[in-house]
């Protein structure tokens, strides 16, 4: 099985071990990933809050050169990434901001490549192997955390359930895990005010993991590296806003289905996390 | 428009109670159309605190796209220079991340946050989790380039470089 694989700028920095987490994934599976070549930044956020042209400039360019290459689908496991090439395929389908992105592309697009998630890729492709190849049963009860850019806008993602998503808490069953019925799952982290407005992302932060805790989550399990970061790397100011601290760890989809794979945890990133993973 | 003030997108906004206007009370005063409510609405930090996160859109039994409306007053704020205090370091924020893309073809982490912090003067900033990044392998301290860097020129060049485009 071969698929395209948009990375995205964060997984080749801050969040590299969800890339190497993926990729381990996807090897242990048999899927093979082909990474499309000189491919750009998504323009995220900044770029959809700070020019409408520019949004969809950036996002098109990536799958134009992905057409070119002859990828057919591609696999974008940042949320982030995910939302931004599916909102721009969407909005690209009028036929006036198509032919304007053209222009400033000089790149031919055609607007038929099938974006997934990681979810989406695991649940297609992955689903056989994984049940059969578990070694290590992933034995603990965490709480799925989906955000919002995995699931919203609805209209245009067409994934899952907006308000009570259910894929990732398929995938962790799959494994022998237990999941939560929690409040938070599709709450906002804060996303891109990680820098400008720490203090906003404690706060949000705090208020899912403090579901999360109050429910004896043994983790909270992530498929976005944005989400990854705020509850992860932002948790000495998140625990500043609470009156008990909280050391639960969040890792990745990738990761939990890699450990019950009997994949090592050095090879899924497990020692990058700044709250320390022992599951 | 199509509001009739039932309230569901407030009670979705996770920084609502952070606004100087909920999303339903900014409905309400677009509602009347006046150009004094009008500058209550641009003046506002509602327009900047608002995440896009989409719950408020999930969840409109009108379907109204409120954070697309968001998108078009923080535009207008913009244009007519009615920039809340809030707005300084989201917008500084945006502006260093798009100078990463524009430069390199991707986002460079340091790059980003030192530009960052040029613009706010806030120096002192993720200087305490910044040597753990590093030591997990978390930052890279050269840039990744993509080749086609002329592509990004062009891209900026035509877009938000471009006065005759909605520009920030």
């Amino acid at each position: 099985m071969k698929i395209g694989f948009y990375p995205g700028c964060s997984l080749t920095g801050s969040s590299r071990e969800y890339n190497e987490s993926v990729v381990a994934l996807a090897k242990a599976l048999d899927i093979e990933l082909v990474e499309i070549k000189d491919w750009n930044c998504c323009g995220a956020t900044a770029a959809h809050v700070m020019n409408e042209e520019l949004s969809l400039s950036l996002p098109a360019r990536i799958m134009a050169m992905a057409e070119e290459q002859g990828l057919t689908e591609v696999v974008v496991p940042c949320a982030a990434c995910y939302n931004r090439l599916k909102v721009t395929q969407h909005e690209l389908e009028d036929e006036n901001k198509r032919t304007r992105v053209i222009e400033i592309l000089k790149l031919p697009y055609r607007g038929d490549l099938k974006i997934i998630n990681v979810l989406q890729m695991l649940e297609a492709y992955g689903a056989e192997n994984i049940k059969t190849r578990v070694t290590r049963p992933f034995a603990h009860k965490v709480a799925c955390y989906y955000g919002c850019l995995l699931v919203r806008p609805h209209s245009i993602l067409k994934f899952d359930r907006v308000e009570d998503p259910q894929s990732m808490d398929t995938l962790i069953k799959g494994i022998g895990g237990t999941t939560l019925d929690w409040a938070f799952k599709t709450e906002c982290c804060g996303a891109g005010f990680s820098v400008s407005r720490t203090d906003l992302v404690a706060k949000l932060s705090g208020n899912i993991l403090k579901d999360a805790a109050d429910r004896s989550a043994e983790a909270v399990i992530v498929a976005c590296p944005l989400c990854q970061s705020n509850l992860d790397m932002r948790r000495g100011a998140i625990n500043k806003t609470l009156k008990n601290p909280i050391d639960i760890p969040v890792i990745y989809i990738t990761q939990a289905i890699g450990l019950a794979l009997g994949i090592g945890a050095k090879e899924l990133g497990l020692k990058r996390h700044f709250v320390t993973v022992e599951l | 428009m199509r509001c009739y003030q039932c309230g569901k997108c407030t009670a979705g906004c996770v920084l609502a109670s952070d606004m100087n206007y909920p999303p339903s009370y900014l409905m309400r005063l677009l509602q009347t159309g006046t150009r004094q409510n009008m500058d209550k609405v641009l003046a506002s930090n509602s327009i900047w605190l608002c995440l896009n996160c989409e719950n408020c859109l999930g969840r409109c039994p009108m379907e109204i796209d409120i954070p697309k409306m968001m998108d078009y007053l923080r535009t207008q704020a913009i244009k007519e220079n009615k920039l809340h205090p809030d707005s300084k370091p989201i917008i500084a924020f945006h502006r260093s991340f798009l100078d990463s893309v524009r430069n390199t073809g991707r986002l460079y982490e340091i790059g980003l946050v030192l530009s960052y912090k040029f613009r706010t003067f806030n120096f002192l900033q993720d200087l305490a989790i910044a040597p753990s990044m590093y030591l997990k392998g978390k930052l890279h301290l050269l840039p990744e380039k993509i080749k086609d860097r002329r592509s990004m020129k062009r891209i900026f060049a035509q877009t938000i470089e471009n006065a005759k485009t909605v520009n920030k």
